[in-house]
């Protein structure tokens, strides 16, 4: 009971917070960076289920966003589908190819399956890079705008609130999936596969599962992105990308749901800060990785850890 | 044939190269068991520094020299980092030379530019002419060079103390310790031999293909691609898989697609990956984690 209480008070904050917020907004731009956070931190609470709880790394998840919000555009541009049918479309058709990867991909450990990843990821990017009669080649190509039944999603609030309301029912699901049977197997599987194994855990078919599920919420929150942004290029599906995201999951603090949000505002506000040193923005951003993964390697999340046993452990010594 | 025979050549040219990046990976798995991701940023110092430096005015040897130097402290600094970090675990170690790799590029782009550069060739702009086909002195003094280096590696580490030393604390670093090896310095060292061995590479490639402060993302891939192919962890491996993806490379670029020259190594590398994990010399012992 107590735990489900907890869940509760947790995403009550959050849509608290996510009400909030806008009126701290002072203009358009503001926005655009919390929705830009937003979907990032869709993206990385997915990965963080396929890193922190399945124990699987992917150095090739920019680039499934990537080639998931290229299908989505496609099919709006070229063949005139509604934005929500060309993103269902490219959910099935990347939730399939992820589905077929994964079988071989995940009996790969550590460095291999970094690698294996990475190297899905780079042939993705030079893929879309290639083959301008679709993609537009390295220049990109301008995104259709994103009209769900009839209503066009031509202003920044109307997408904030998609996205918050998108972000609150994702960790919703999530906080429910962690705590149902299915999440106690994945980290079961994270903490020994061997041992999960011999329980009679299908450990590849779970692995698969949340691979899966990974790939599809980067597709969407891609798309959403192109459809947002107006505009998509090949750079969407970069390695530098796919970096960026493992390093927000690791920031925020692997398999912690609200790291992920940490990770992802913090590495999307920061760049836009640090635009004004320009020729610094990539020095400063390694300084950074190589600073948190010294100083904090459980990730900003864990701090809280901290406050929190300290509160314990006052309260359990005044008692 | 001849069409052939010269892209066999700039194939093997371009396959040494790999082969050093891939060298440079495999001493520091070797010796730490870390991937380390900023390989291919020590290959972009070598040749960037060396570009600079002799924009500066130095004379060449000199400016070889230096910037030998400056990317052994770079792979030195890189190991107190590592020995810095609280983590060990592998994601974090990822992470964090990853982290320094692109620390690394910002640096060269503050300290240097953006900019495209190349160097005159130092062995002279002339070329051999075999079978109607021409290989440049530069990229026979690639393949000797190369060639040069993994021989001394070999003895290096078969012959003398030092290196002896380097593998028995690679095979179990408790007995090393036991036996009076720092492992600490032994490790430092690799690092630094690894980065001496990256910046070569960089400095013999720019006359080629010319250098910027983003070379070495794909060179450092390409190289790890390499070791993996031959089988990470056996220094022939790294060899034999350099050569086998230049050949590769420069037979689809010349036959199928240029523009899909960049996936060759990728796509071998899962297909290895998928069907052989242990590479074409090393052994499954390697696959373990």
């Amino acid at each position: 009971m107590l735990k489900r209480y907890n869940i509760n008070t947790q995403i009550l904050l959050l849509i608290g917070i996510l009400i909030v917020i806008p009126f701290l907004f002072q203009n358009d731009f503001y926005y655009e960076i919390a929705i830009l956070s937003i979907l990032n931190a869709l993206i990385v609470i997915g990965l963080n289920l396929l890193m922190g709880y399945a124990g699987q790394v992917s150095l090739g998840h920019g680039a499934f966003a990537g080639l998931g919000a290229y299908i989505s555009v496609v099919l709006t541009s070229n063949y005139g589908l509604t934005p929500l049918l060309s993103i269902f479309i490219s959910v099935v058709i990347m939730g399939l190819l992820g589905f077929i990867i994964s079988k071989p991909i995940l009996k790969l450990k550590g460095h291999y399956l970094a690698m294996a990843t990475l190297g899905i990821g780079i042939i993705i990017n030079i893929v879309l890079e290639v083959e301008e009669e679709f993609t537009g080649g390295v220049d990109g190509m301008s995104v259709d705008s994103f009209v769900v039944f009839g209503y066009e999603f031509d202003n920044s609030v109307a997408w904030y609130i998609l996205c918050a309301v998108l972000l609150v029912f994702t960790i919703w699901a999530f906080e429910n999936l962690i705590k149902s049977p299915f999440g106690r197997l994945l980290r079961s599987i994270r903490d020994s596969e061997k041992a999960a194994n011999s329980v009679g855990i299908d450990v590849s078919y779970y692995k698969s599962i949340v691979f899966v599920i990974s790939v599809v919420i980067a597709t969407i929150a891609g798309s959403l992105y192109a459809f947002f942004s107006g505009f998509i290029s090949p750079q969407e599906a970069s390695f530098t990308h796919s970096i960026e995201l493992v390093v927000m999951v690791v920031l925020g603090g692997l398999g912690r749901v609200y790291g992920a949000i940490f990770g992802a505002v913090i590495l999307t506000v920061l760049p836009q800060l640090l635009t004004s040193f320009e020729d610094y923005e990539t020095l400063v951003f390694g300084m950074i990785i190589i600073s948190v993964m010294i100083f904090m390697p459980k990730g900003i999340a864990s701090i809280f850890d901290k406050v929190v046993k300290k509160k314990e452990q006052n309260s359990a010594s005044s008692k | 044939m001849i069409e052939l025979f010269g892209y066999l050549l700039s194939g093997v040219t371009v396959g040494f190269i790999y082969t050093l990046v891939g060298l440079g990976f495999t001493v520091i798995y070797n010796s730490s068991g870390i991937i380390n991701f900023s390989q291919g940023e020590f290959v972009m110092a070598g040749g960037m520094s060396t570009v600079f430096l002799l924009y500066a005015g130095l004379p060449l040897g000199v400016a070889f020299f230096l910037a030998i130097l400056i990317t052994s402290m770079i792979g030195i600094v890189l190991y107190k980092l590592i020995s810095l970090s609280r983590d060990s675990s592998q994601i974090s170690l990822i992470i964090l030379t990853l982290g320094f790799a692109i620390f690394l590029r910002g640096l060269a782009q503050v300290i240097f530019d953006k900019q495209l550069h190349t160097m005159p060739s130092f062995v002279g702009e002339g070329a051999f002419e075999i079978f109607d086909t021409t290989l440049s002195y530069q990229a026979v003094l690639i393949m000797v060079v190369a060639s040069a280096i993994v021989i001394s590696l070999y003895l290096f580490f078969q012959k003398t103390k030092t290196g002896q030393a380097m593998v028995a604390a690679s095979n179990n670093v408790d007995a090393a310790k036991l036996m009076g090896i720092n492992i600490k310095k032994i490790l430092m060292l690799n690092f630094a031999i690894s980065a001496v061995i990256a910046s070569i590479g960089g400095i013999l490639l720019t006359p080629i293909t010319s250098t910027n402060y983003e070379v070495g993302i794909m060179l450092g891939l390409k190289g790890f691609c390499a070791a993996i192919i031959g089988g990470l962890g056996t220094p022939f491996g790294a060899v034999a898989g350099g050569l086998v993806l230049g050949i590769l490379e420069s037979l689809v670029a010349g036959y199928v697609s240029s523009e899909y020259k960049d996936a060759v190594a990728f796509v071998v590398l899962l297909a290895i990956l998928f069907f052989m994990p242990g590479g074409i010399f090393g052994n499954l012992k390697s696959q373990r984690v």
